[in-house]
């Protein structure tokens, strides 16, 4: 036991510590709920390793079987035909890109005016509206591509990336919504208060403290959302369906024709009995998922600066 | 000035309370409160107070007893809590603000306030002090009145080499006054500062009572606070306020009204007297 040097006894003052055990202090295992901390500490590392085992498997193994594929050409060529050797996905690549960025501009300002709406009232319309925004983050997006199927493509008389990107908006508006409400609410009172008590009106608090001081919040939301978005099959098949050419044709893009997506191109190669498409499936799948994880990443660094304030 | 006490008629626990009369056209803000509800909770009765020009104001009470809430009545920050309800009126500059034509985010333009927890926006110095003036649509020389506000808040000389710093990088107290530049930014005529120095140590606070005691020169102002001596310190008049627990709930009531210095010397009523001797808290 280490003994720790109170005070001189040659001093006169009688020492205050005199009859306390210090062994107390120093950690043992020997004592129950020291060694029940130990072991629960344990426990909790032990399944945190677990449950990251098929994350980290999944990720591993589209590191090895796409990797092998991945290189300049698969970005800059279009999809092979059965039994041609070579090819990429480059127009998969940029339809992905243009369906979720139409998408994004198309749920984004929707999604953010309800939010605001939302974090400002407590009606029974706001509430009513919440409901349904929770109801539709479970929407199975099969729907969402057959929503858009009927509104769009039927009435536009054919597929079209357009159809694609108000199917994936349809999905990630409730994510928007959601994230966005909650950045809103969590602007502290004090800072709306401060900005009431300036004179400022209900739209100036919005506009000038509460979406600019949400903004990481925000972000964040819409980053989430549009990862789901971008890995979803379903709903493309539907609307955007696919091509094996360029979303463009001498210099100029056409939104609304059949456009090529990662996800649906890795649903149709990797079902294919040709070894090149296979091949390139996995090499897709390895990009799409580098995409992805790179909008959360974007995501997760926006949202910790909303933490440091 | 007058400072005969008037007996007043409202129900005060047997003793009639004591107001001073402050002469009519120096009041700015004629506050008188007949009843204030938040939904059916009766939260301050019976509370009629002048506030003087270029004076400073203070309202001393117990906890609970309606003190901010008077205050906050003052520019009408009590309509962001559900449920409320007011009758009686205030008169700024002859109109009363509660009338149904009146905006009050135009009132509060010009009964700005300062809160008790400093709550700078998150965003540079710089536009924190010029927050008010974009909202007003200021077109002229922002920095020369951000810099102007920053002086008069006794905030520049510590901040003019990092405006572009986050307004929440600063101290407690040196965030306090930079809420204060803000709201003196737009030039209000009246301030309002709900208990501005309860979250500031005592250099802080002694630095914002210099500032309020400069501050009273160009501008009004109404100030709640716990600290006793602080309303000794800075204010010219004092109002009092307790809490009439006789009738079920706990409803604030204004016990005593005077000019400081007759106040705390020579309370008239006797619970301003218990309290100010620290019998009760």
């Amino acid at each position: 036991m280490a003994t720790i040097p109170i005070r001189e006894e040659s001093s006169g003052v009688p020492n205050p510590f005199a009859g306390v055990d210090f062994g107390q202090l120093e950690r043992s295992l020997r004592r129950p709920r020291t060694l029940m901390d130990f072991a629960l500490n344990l426990v909790t590392t032990l399944l945190t390793l677990i449950a990251l085992v098929p994350l980290f498997s999944v990720v591993l193994l589209l590191l090895w079987r796409g990797g092998r594929r991945l290189g300049i050409v698969v970005f800059t060529s279009l999809p092979p035909a059965p039994l041609e050797p070579g090819g990429g996905f480059g127009n998969a690549i940029v339809g992905t890109l243009v369906i979720v960025g139409m998408a994004t501009l198309f749920s984004v300002p929707f999604g953010l005016l309800t939010s605001v709406y939302l974090a400002q009232s407590n009606t029974k319309v706001a509430e009513g509206v919440r409901f349904c925004a929770k109801v539709l983050t479970g929407f199975p997006s099969i729907l969402a591509g057959v929503f858009a199927y009927g509104v769009i493509v039927l009435a536009t008389g054919g597929f079209s990336s357009v159809a694609g990107a108000v199917a994936l908006s349809v999905l990630m508006l409730p994510t928007i919504i959601l994230t966005s409400e909650d950045a809103i609410r969590m602007v502290p009172s004090r800072m709306r208060e401060a900005a009431l008590g300036m004179g400022a009106t209900q739209t100036q608090t919005v506009w000038m403290v509460l979406l600019p001081t949400a903004m990481p919040g925000i972000l964040t939301g819409v980053m989430l959302a549009v990862a789901r978005a971008a890995g979803e099959t379903a709903p493309l098949i539907f609307t955007a369906l696919f091509s094996n050419y360029w979303l463009w044709e001498h210099g100029k893009a056409n939104l609304m024709q059949p456009t090529a997506s990662l996800a649906v191109l890795i649903y149709n190669f990797a079902g294919m009995p040709f070894k090149n498409q296979v091949e390139l499936a996995w090499a897709a799948a390895l990009v799409l998922v580098l995409m992805v994880l790179t909008a959360n990443l974007i995501g997760q660094s926006l949202s910790s600066k909303q933490v440091q304030q | 000035m007058s400072s005969s006490a008037l007996p007043n008629t409202g129900p005060t626990n047997g003793h009639p309370a004591h107001f001073v009369q402050v002469k009519h056209e120096d009041v700015v803000v004629d506050c008188n409160i007949r009843e204030l509800y938040y939904g059916a909770f009766k939260a301050v009765r019976d509370t009629r107070v002048p506030i003087k020009k270029n004076s400073i104001t203070a309202f001393i009470g117990p906890s609970g007893c309606g003190k901010s809430t008077v205050l906050r009545c003052l520019n009408r920050m009590n309509d962001l809590v559900r449920g409320f309800r007011f009758e009686g009126h205030v008169r700024y500059r002859g109109r009363d603000i509660y009338d149904a034509t009146i905006d009050p985010v135009a009132v509060r333009r010009f009964i700005g306030m300062v809160f008790q927890q400093p709550n700078p926006f998150a965003t540079s110095i710089f536009n924190n002090v010029a927050f008010g003036l974009r909202l007003n649509g200021f077109k002229g020389d922002k920095a020369a009145k951000v810099e102007k506000a920053l002086r008069g808040a006794a905030l520049w000389d510590e901040v003019k080499d990092k405006l572009t710093k986050s307004g929440l990088s600063l101290s407690g107290g040196q965030q306090q006054r930079l809420c204060i530049a803000r709201a003196i930014a737009t030039e209000p005529e009246v301030l309002l500062m709900d208990e501005p120095c309860s979250a500031l140590d005592p250099i802080a606070t002694r630095k914002i009572e210099e500032l309020m005691l400069e501050l009273r020169q160009k501008f009004t102002i109404a100030i709640v606070t716990h600290n006793l001596q602080q309303a000794q310190r800075v204010a010219d008049y004092t109002g009092f306020l307790y809490v009439d627990t006789t009738q079920g709930g706990r409803t604030g009531y204004l016990v005593e009204f005077n000019e400081s210095k007759p106040l705390f010397d020579d309370p008239r009523h006797p619970h301003t007297q218990q309290y100010i001797r620290g019998e009760f808290s």
